[in-house]
């Protein structure tokens, strides 16, 4: 192997790069110095991030096993640019939690060490690589829900991921391994030549398909989302519902249009009765939450309700309007999830009623989180309109409108909802609403970066349009 | 001239409002912005019909198209006729009225002239838009800014009306959306030329009628709640009622047109086949939307429920027109939405500027008003006779024009229902002359505040415009009709050729 292959893996040596730096920074620093961690981490990975853009060359390496084309290197570039937000967002949090950014070192690789493990299962060429990746990406995240070692939820959440993920991975694996023990191969490019119409071997996609599911969280596998949403801490929950979520869709893609895509009719009225499912109970379980880490979780359920729309039929506008989608939903998601940490880390309140008449004291973080969640609920001219509107489109043209009617009254209920954290803000009366906060620069670089992107991406067709240029690869 | 100035002006007026540090400032920032669209909007008239007198029959002029998402063939494609022009005219003076009618909001009043732009926006980029996309992303910029509205500057049981209204129009909004993406998938019926959201380009394909069953009803039905479709109507005196003066003004004014503009424009227009098939179920609905929203007015004790119910017909009467589907009674629609528009802003200024002084809204607790205040009780007098169709005013001329109209369907079932229709007249008469009996003649009530003064400076305004407009409209209406009539042709033709 040359070196100009191994180049191909930039965005993973990149990340690990990073992940050594971060180790040598928290052992070479003593404890009055720590803080200078986090404007390094973010630096370098600003870095990381901006070279993640520039024109590389792509191709297959390890005999197949782990491939690059322009689309996976716009999937990894979505997760990384949402990954920079999260490390930004989390600055309040460390300061909140860690104090004096004890262990804020290992808060930093493990994420990296996720990502590198996202990006890999992305890249897979083949089920082995895709497992490693894939594991890589959940079982950090675990030890990071339980973090927080004096609250009781917290470990509660860690072990709740660690258990589920385990069970996922376990379906997951028996699936590939039936696969394997039908088609005697493993490499995605093998399995996708065969005609894959055995019973068995739809069995095996469906245990595959509910390895995914547990991870995009897809009713009826959400059961774990709201509890370990709740009891993480808060910047781990949207890393959750925000990068995990959008990496794990991404992969789905790639499995159903490279793999699976001999039984499309199979996974095409799986994924009709997952969507149905998903958009309804999440938006009905959204509806009743009055914790606002919990409504989010149950928002975030609905949501990925929605990203079936675009892959159902199989069309190249699906799969654009997909990764459209999902690209502004690490913006929107995030953004409401930054509103929520700064609040929750200045006075630890996370209720709805608490945050009646926080227009009055706080006017900015109320416009951003009116913004987000406007974008979330899909109303124009905020980005969510548009990533909404093309999903519905893709599903329409393909002759599925009864599916696009139960997902627009989905997404008018969806709004009722979010108006209801609207209207707590701007409408609701309260003598004692929660005071002024001061947010530190990062919380405000943070949020300002996800307001941008919001306002930005649905008004450029030119991201569109790029997006729909590479979507041609899959 | 560039449509585009429609927008970017309003725009451009929110920019300045949020740059502004006082209320002074805000408020002749917003009288400003709204002020020079209104300029604009006679101008784009003046234009339009110097256009068409030198000769140009174009369907749609000053038409402009912006690249926005190539690969689903979406485009910002603006252009107007006269049916468009006159109701950007219309939104460009009740904009303007309405913001120098809530000249004092004092709470968050730069949040309050922003969203009120912002509508305002919404309300104007869809009458220019000659696309689906754009249409229905306006329709649910202007609806959004409502919720805000009423919800923190409204009064009485805001909050439900606030979310009720936005709810149902939201959904109707999502049934719309079905129907758009609908026509959208069947725009390209050889497959040769990419799928279009594009209003003339779709008017040019014959849509299979099948596809038409399905999808004239939620178009019909997603614009008809804005328009108050019966039993869809809930939303609106409840929402009139809560909401403070300049919403009810824009709201009953401009939106509620919107869903009368787009039941015309993109139902019947781009589905002709299953509109002359359907419409019978829809004549039903609106005349009883007719008839029903008189006969509520009649027994309402609150001034603004009185309005909002007398909305219901009037708007009843648009859909009725249009779906009558010949020249005349569509002519009559657009002339009805326009004088409805013009004098139910004006209806509901007033009942602001009253509440104003007397704190109440219940006429039981009003009388002798004409004594205390004779500019307010002479304006909503003659609002009143506009309303229930005087002669010289707007509202006759539109009401006849539908009348006359509806009528010329020659069979039993048509003639039946406009004489049905026709009875609102009647009992229009009878809610609008109660109310101007009781609380604007008579002696004055003793339990009503002392020391209430006549209109101000900026009420007189606000009154005074509305009146030429509706004075000048019941006078010469015949530049009015003529332009609109020319602009429907394209509609009617299609519709008539398919009979």
């Amino acid at each position: 192997m040359t070196f100009e292959q191994l180049l191909l893996m930039r965005h993973e040596l990149l990340l690990i790069i990073v992940a050594v730096i971060i180790l040598i920074i928290e052992l070479s620093t003593d404890n009055k110095n720590k803080q200078i961690i986090l404007p390094a981490v973010i630096f370098l990975f600003s870095i990381v991030t901006a070279v993640g853009f520039l024109p590389i060359e792509t191709g297959v390496i390890f005999g197949g096993a782990y491939n690059t084309s322009d689309m996976i290197i716009l999937m990894k570039n979505s997760l990384n640019i949402g990954v920079l937000i999260v490390l930004i967002q989390s600055a309040g949090w460390l300061k909140h939690s860690f104090g004096n950014f004890d262990n804020a070192g290992g808060y930093f690789f493990i994420i990296v060490a996720s990502l590198i493990g996202m990006d890999y299962m992305i890249s897979a060429g083949d089920f082995l690589m895709f497992y490693i990746g894939l594991e890589l990406a959940t079982i950090p995240i675990a030890a990071l829900a339980a973090s927080e070692k004096m609250k009781r939820r917290s470990s509660e959440a860690g072990i709740k991921l660690l258990l589920s993920a385990a069970m996922s991975s376990g379906i997951l694996l028996f699936g590939i391994s039936i696969l394997y023990g039908t088609n005697g191969s493993l490499y995605f490019s093998s399995l996708s030549a065969d005609d894959l119409n055995s019973n068995l071997q739809i069995l095996a996609f469906i245990f595959i398909f509910t390895g995914v599911a547990f991870k995009i969280s897809l009713v009826p596998f959400h059961l774990w989302t709201a509890d370990v949403y709740e009891g993480a801490p808060i910047n781990i929950s949207s890393y959750l519902s925000s990068i995990s979520k959008a990496s794990a869709v991404f992969i789905l893609l790639i499995l159903l249009f490279t793999v699976f895509k001999s039984i499309l009719p199979v996974w095409n009225s799986v994924l009709y009765i997952v969507a149905v499912l998903t958009m309804t109970i999440g938006n009905l379980f959204a509806i009743r939450q009055q914790n606002l880490k919990r409504f989010l979780a149950f928002s975030s359920i609905a949501q990925a309700g929605f990203i079936p729309l675009g892959i159902i039929g199989g069309t190249q506008l699906g799969i654009t309007s997909v990764i459209y989608f999902l690209l502004i939903y690490i913006f929107s998601n995030l953004g409401a999830f930054g509103v929520v940490s700064a609040i929750s880390n200045a006075t630890g309140k996370e209720k709805m009623d608490d945050y009646d008449g926080l227009y009055q004291t706080n006017p900015r973080l109320s416009l951003v989180m009116m913004i987000s969640l406007f974008s979330l609920a899909g109303i124009p001219p905020v980005a969510g309109f548009f990533g909404k509107f093309f999903l519905f489109t893709a599903a329409a043209v393909q002759g599925y409108y009864v599916l696009v009617f139960i997902a627009v009254m989905n997404a008018t209920i969806s709004l009722y909802y979010y108006l209801l954290v609207v209207k707590a803000m701007f409408i609701n009366k309260n003598d004692s609403p929660i005071e002024t906060i001061v947010n530190d620069n990062y919380t405000k670089a943070g949020l300002v970066i996800c307001v941008l992107g919001i306002l930005l991406i649905g008004f450029s067709g030119a991201i569109f349009e790029f997006i729909e240029s590479v979507s041609k690869g899959i | 001239m560039d449509l585009i100035f429609l927008i970017l002006i309003p725009v451009l007026t929110v920019f300045a409002i949020i740059l502004t540090d006082s209320k002074a400032q805000a408020r002749i920032a917003a009288v400003a912005g709204t002020g020079i669209q209104l300029m604009l909007s006679i101008y784009l008239v003046i234009l339009y019909l110097m256009e068409r007198s030198s000769g140009n029959i174009e369907q749609m002029l000053f038409s402009n198209k912006y690249v926005w998402f190539t690969s689903l063939n979406i485009y910002f494609s603006t252009g107007v006729d006269g049916i468009s022009v006159s109701l950007i005219l219309l939104t460009g003076i009740i904009t303007f009225t309405g913001v120098l009618a809530s000249w004092d909001v004092d709470y968050l009043y730069k949040e309050f002239f922003i969203s009120l732009i912002v509508l305002a926006t919404g309300v104007f980029g869809f009458f220019i838009s000659l696309d689906l996309f754009t249409m229905f992303l306006f329709y649910e910029l202007a609806v959004i800014p409502m919720y805000l509205l009423i919800g923190i500057w409204g009064s009485g049981k805001k909050e439900y009306s606030a979310m009720k209204l936005t709810l149902m129009l939201m959904g109707a909004s999502a049934i719309l959306l079905v129907g758009l993406l609908g026509i959208y998938s069947y725009s390209s019926p050889t497959g040769l030329t990419p799928l279009t959201f594009n209003i003339i380009e779709i008017a040019q394909i014959d849509i299979p009628i099948e596809a038409q069953r399905y999808f004239f009803p939620m178009i019909f039905i997603g614009f008809g709640v804005l328009g108050a479709l019966f039993p869809f109507h809930t939303w609106s005196p409840d929402g009139h009622a809560s909401a403070p003066t300049a919403v009810s003004m824009l709201h009953a004014g401009v939106l509620m047109k919107m869903g009368g503009y787009g039941c015309l424009r993109v139902a019947m227009y781009l589905l002709p086949e299953a509109a002359n098939e359907m419409a019978w179920i829809f004549i039903i609905l609106t005349s009883i939307s007719i008839v029903y929203g008189a006969f509520g007015a009649i027994v309402q004790k609150d001034l603004k429920y009185i309005n909002a119910y007398s909305s219901v017909s009037h708007c009843g009467l648009v859909l009725f027109a249009v779906l009558m589907s010949n020249e005349i009674a569509m002519n009559g629609a657009v002339l009805q939405m326009i004088s409805h528009g013009l004098m139910t802003a004006l209806f509901f200024a007033l009942i602001g500027m009253i509440y104003g002084r007397t704190h109440t809204r219940d006429i039981r607790n009003m009388s002798g008003l004409m004594k205390m205040m004779p500019f307010l009780a002479v304006c909503y007098m003659i609002a009143g006779f506009a309303s229930l169709g005087l002669p010289g005013l707007s509202g006759f001329v539109a009401e006849m024009t539908i009348f006359v109209g509806a009528f010329q369907n020659a069979d039993l079932f048509h003639r039946g229902v406009t004489v049905l229709a026709c009875s609102s007249i009647v009992i229009t008469a009878v809610y609008i002359l109660r109310v101007v009996a009781k609380i604007l003649l008579g002696p004055a009530d003793k339990s009503m505040p002392a020391g209430m003064t006549d209109a101000v400076w900026n009420e007189k305004a606000v009154t005074v415009i509305l009146i030429i407009a509706i004075a000048g409209m019941g006078l010469a209406p015949l530049w009015l009709s003529d332009m609109i009539l020319n602009s429907l042709e394209p509609v009617v033709q299609k519709l008539t050729l398919l009979k």
